[in-house]
């Protein structure tokens, strides 16, 4: 899961994590102060496989500066092995 | 109870001060407690005992709130009386660089609100419990909170913390965003984010809106913290060192500049980003800043670089 700093693929990289369903490796809050990628762009190149990204939304009459989660979240993929 | 008690000597934080933690959600002050209340609170706060095999390890600590010595209190309770006299939270309390900061952020007469002492094991209590041992998600304190008044959370380290125990970790800036607690959860890493490694005595000061949680413990001691929320009773209004008369802050030159601005003016600080904002909503976020930083001074056309006058300006309707 990559966090953007604009909706552009090629933004850069502002959060992330990582799950991993094979088992092999385990990853958890805090445990990485670098992103992997430096832009979504980056996981493409790497082979990874984009399946969801944030929609674009107006904002509501009223709450134009309100602000809460992470706006350009954008899913990726790879399929492995399980164990 | 006021300022009774309170000599001259109680250092108020300066508008500096105040701008970074408005900006950044919180202020860090590195080994403070002397050792005398550090060695008083590690002694009221006990130790828990040795991990046993199958024993939970919640059960470990809710085995050491118990029996510890730190009171009960419940939420409502004036600060400056809420603790014992002579105890070690008291004595934390009572320094004058400590009580200062406290009414700088909520005021004179703070209520207390909760606390809590946060232990975090090392694996082998993990491993007795067969269970497994990882960080705290990224969450916001409470539930979503639409005041633009703010509680003070104080995050006390009574021993020193290396990174190998973890340390709280959280993300300077984060704290304007209304969120409901963990729901951020998936939010492993952001740019920017700070894990507290400090000696024994230091204090960190959130707001309350700041997104943190627990690390991971991977050393061989158990890491002790302890948290105070306290709220305002009052209007959170020029409390710090700030001039009677404070003068309207002349906007800066702003996007084409010769050199670089100096760094450390309010305006400067209220506009600095962190590295996790994006681009967009990182403007948002000064506004918010700009928004709280008028509450606080009580000065409703406070400016920083035209972010609010830019769309306060109605002169075309009016025309």
């Amino acid at each position: 899961m990559l966090y953007l700093a604009n909706s552009a693929l090629d933004a850069p990289v502002i959060a992330w994590a990582l799950y991993d369903g094979t088992g092999e490796t385990l990853h958890m809050a805090g445990d990485a102060d670098e992103p992997p990628y430096a832009s979504g762009l980056a996981a493409l190149r790497d082979g990874w496989r984009l399946f969801q990204a944030s929609q674009l939304l107006p904002h509501p009459r009223g709450e134009e500066f309100d602000l809460a989660y992470l706006k350009y979240e954008f899913l990726f993929e790879q399929w492995g092995e399980m164990a | 109870m006021g300022r009774d008690g309170v000599t001259a000597a109680t250092p108020l934080l300066t508008s500096e001060q105040m701008a970074h933690f408005v900006a950044r959600g919180f202020l860090r002050f590195d080994a403070v407690a002397p050792d005398e209340i550090n060695a008083r609170f590690m002694n009221e706060a006990g130790r828990a005992a040795e991990p046993a095999p199958g024993r939970r390890v919640a059960k470990a600590l809710g085995d050491l709130l118990a029996r510890n010595a730190i009171p009960e209190i419940a939420p409502g309770a004036p600060l400056w009386s809420a603790y014992p006299e002579g105890s070690a939270v008291q004595r934390l309390l009572a320094l004058p660089l400590v009580r200062g900061a406290i009414e700088s952020l909520v005021g004179a007469d703070p209520i207390f609100d909760h606390h809590f002492l946060h232990v975090t094991f090392p694996p082998r209590y993990h491993k007795a419990a067969d269970a497994a041992n990882v960080s705290q998600h990224t969450h916001q304190d409470s539930t979503v909170d639409p005041r633009l008044a703010f509680d003070l959370q104080i995050m006390y380290y009574p021993h020193a913390v290396t990174r190998p125990m973890g340390g709280t970790r959280f993300i300077p800036g984060t704290h304007l965003r209304k969120v409901s607690e963990v729901a951020l959860g998936r939010y492993q890493n952001m740019l920017g984010q700070q894990h507290m490694v400090c000696e024994a005595g230091t204090l960190l000061f959130l707001h309350h809106g700041i997104w943190h949680g627990g690390g991971v413990n991977l050393s061989d001691r158990t890491r002790t913290m302890f948290k105070i929320r306290l709220h305002p009773s009052a209007p959170q209004v020029r409390c710090w060192d700030i001039p009677e008369r404070l003068e309207p802050a002349p906007q800066r030159p702003i996007f084409f500049l010769k050199q670089a601005p100096p760094p450390d003016t309010v305006a400067a600080i209220l506009t600095t980003p962190e590295p996790w904002f994006e681009q967009d909503t990182g403007r948002l976020e000064f506004i918010n800043r700009i928004k709280l930083w008028r509450y606080l001074t009580g000065d409703p056309e406070y400016d920083a670089d035209y972010w609010m006058t830019r769309i306060e300006n109605q002169a075309g309707i009016r025309g």
